[in-house]
């Protein structure tokens, strides 16, 4: 090994799916051999079993589903919001100025910190758990698109001036553009973040979601089931995650050049 | 002799206490090729980037056509040292960029754009993004997208300066050759005396810092000028006399930050 020398592709692929292996065979060890106590870690085995009769009898699907809905809810709420403030302060100083020491005091706060109020404010509905990921993701999008916007190439910006460029064109022909490939990497990681939140949201007043089902399991010490959830929602986020990396590389090809 | 369409007068430049151009006046006329040589540091690039409306004076004016610039336009087109395609369009967007901010009809602007690309040898490269191309593709990418807008002045700010030797004497004829065809007016700043010899009409040397003109000279040599015009007398006379002049400059620069 030599220090940032790349790995060839199906080295790459090789590695990456040998931790796994070599994670589950830890975990196979450390239950099989009873050197665990199943009441709290279950085994492999018995995780699939439970996720099975999950899936099949006691509808989990529709948890997943309701799960996935209310992160992508409360996500699109907060990018749709967080783009065109974000691009304001970015582009604007003044506006930067007037937004962005509210909007670093507020990033700060937990959101889970905000469910007991929610629940007082809005119920144990969805408008709870759409606002919980709000909170959670809308400051830290501002904050990240501006600074991307407001991180434009000068030279780039001289030279959009010197063919005659408006000031609203600028933005529309310059600072969006160049800052898209970015803006879509931080839509990527703060989707990762929404989905830590929407778990705590569900494990308070929620009678669905994949955050509920772990509570129940919870109360009857089921440890393959709340084991069974927490992959689940593991590979949701890998799946999503992979998806969106590949929209972004065929919507911005250009900033894949030269990597 | 011509109308004069760019008049810098006194234009001075502080920067808190520096000051880094000092009361300077120049007239261009139409159709001039202009090279602005001195040592770095000496204003050369400020002046241009105040005709351009980048940067603003401290004092005095500049006058195109007889208003008073206030700001950039599409009438001064540049072409930067550093590359500034925009790397998220085709070659052939970032040469229609002036051209679609005007408004104009697309089939339009393509033929424009195709035009000026084919003046500039980019002909199979229009559908390339910037990051495919070499840094001397690159620039005449960036000479197209500035030919394109059909500015009254073409203003250069060592375009050449980052290319290697072999790539900026084909740059050199290459521009030469487009200029004697469309004889726009020029400003091109540059440290290399054989560059600004040979493509200039005029050739002004500015001081070290505090910069002013310091000398002003017609270069006299007919077009089209060829390259082997680099080993005539006229060219090496007018050459030594610069590279005295030019040296001298530096070696105050030195002195100055000695």
């Amino acid at each position: 090994m030599k220090p940032l020398v790349p790995v060839a592709p199906g080295a790459r692929i090789a590695l990456g799916v040998s931790f796994f292996v070599l994670f589950v065979a830890v975990w196979s060890a450390a239950t099989f051999s009873g050197f665990v106590n199943p009441l709290f870690l279950a085994d492999p085995w018995a995780m699939v079993k439970s996720g099975y009769t999950l899936l099949a009898e006691m509808g989990f699907a529709g948890d997943v589903g309701m799960t996935v809905w209310r992160v992508l809810g409360g996500f699109v709420i907060a990018a749709v919001l967080a783009l065109p403030l974000g691009v304001l302060m970015g582009a604007y100083k003044p506006i930067e100025a007037f937004f962005e020491p509210f909007v670093s005091f507020a990033r700060y706060l937990p959101a889970s910190a905000f469910i007991p109020l929610l629940i007082l404010w809005a119920g144990i509905g969805e408008a709870q758990k759409l606002a919980v990921i709000f909170i959670g993701s809308f400051f830290q999008l501002v904050l990240m698109i501006a600074v991307t916007v407001g991180n434009t190439r000068r030279d780039l910006v001289e030279a959009a001036y010197t063919l005659g460029v408006s000031d609203r064109g600028l933005i529309r022909r310059v600072l969006i553009p160049g800052a898209a490939p970015e803006i879509a990497e931080t839509l990527r990681m703060v989707l990762g973040w929404a989905w830590t939140y929407v778990i705590v949201a569900e494990l308070i007043g929620a009678s669905s979601g994949i955050g509920h089902m772990i509570t129940d399991s919870q109360a009857l010490l089921a440890t393959d089931q709340i084991i069974f959830g927490i992959i689940v929602i593991g590979l949701i986020g890998l799946v999503s995650d992979l998806m969106f990396k590949a929209a972004n590389r065929s919507f911005f090809p250009w900033a894949q050049l030269g990597r | 002799m011509s109308v004069n369409i760019l008049t810098v007068r006194g234009v001075e430049r502080r920067f808190d206490a520096t000051l880094a151009l000092q009361a300077t006046d120049l007239d261009v006329a139409e159709n001039d090729f202009i090279t602005i040589l001195g040592p770095s540091g000496c204003g050369k690039s400020t002046l241009l980037r105040i005709v351009a409306g980048l940067d603003q004076p401290t004092a005095g004016e500049v006058q195109l056509d007889g208003r008073r610039i206030s700001g950039p336009g599409a009438d001064r087109g540049m072409v930067f040292q550093s590359y500034t395609l925009f790397p998220w369009l085709t070659v052939l967007d970032n040469v229609c960029f002036g051209l679609r901010e005007r408004g104009l009809p697309r089939a339009q602007q393509l033929d424009i754009a195709h035009g000026f690309l084919a003046k500039v040898g980019l002909k199979g490269f229009a559908n390339h993004y910037p990051k495919q191309l070499s840094g001397g593709m690159q620039q005449r990418t960036a000479l197209a997208r500035a030919l394109a807008n059909d500015p009254r002045m073409l203003l250069m700010d060592e375009p050449f300066g980052a290319l290697d030797h072999q790539t900026r004497e084909l740059m050199q004829e290459l521009l030469l050759g487009i200029w004697e065809a469309e004889r726009k007016t020029v400003l091109f700043v540059t440290h290399d005396i054989d560059e600004a010899v040979f493509m200039g009409s005029r050739v002004v040397v500015m001081s070290a810092r505090p910069g002013r003109i310091k000398l002003d000279r017609v270069v006299p040599l007919a077009h089209p000028r060829h390259y082997s015009i680099k080993t005539t007398a006229a060219f090496t006379e007018l050459k030594a006399a610069l590279t005295e002049a030019v040296r001298t400059e530096v070696l105050a620069a030195q002195a100055q930050s000695a």
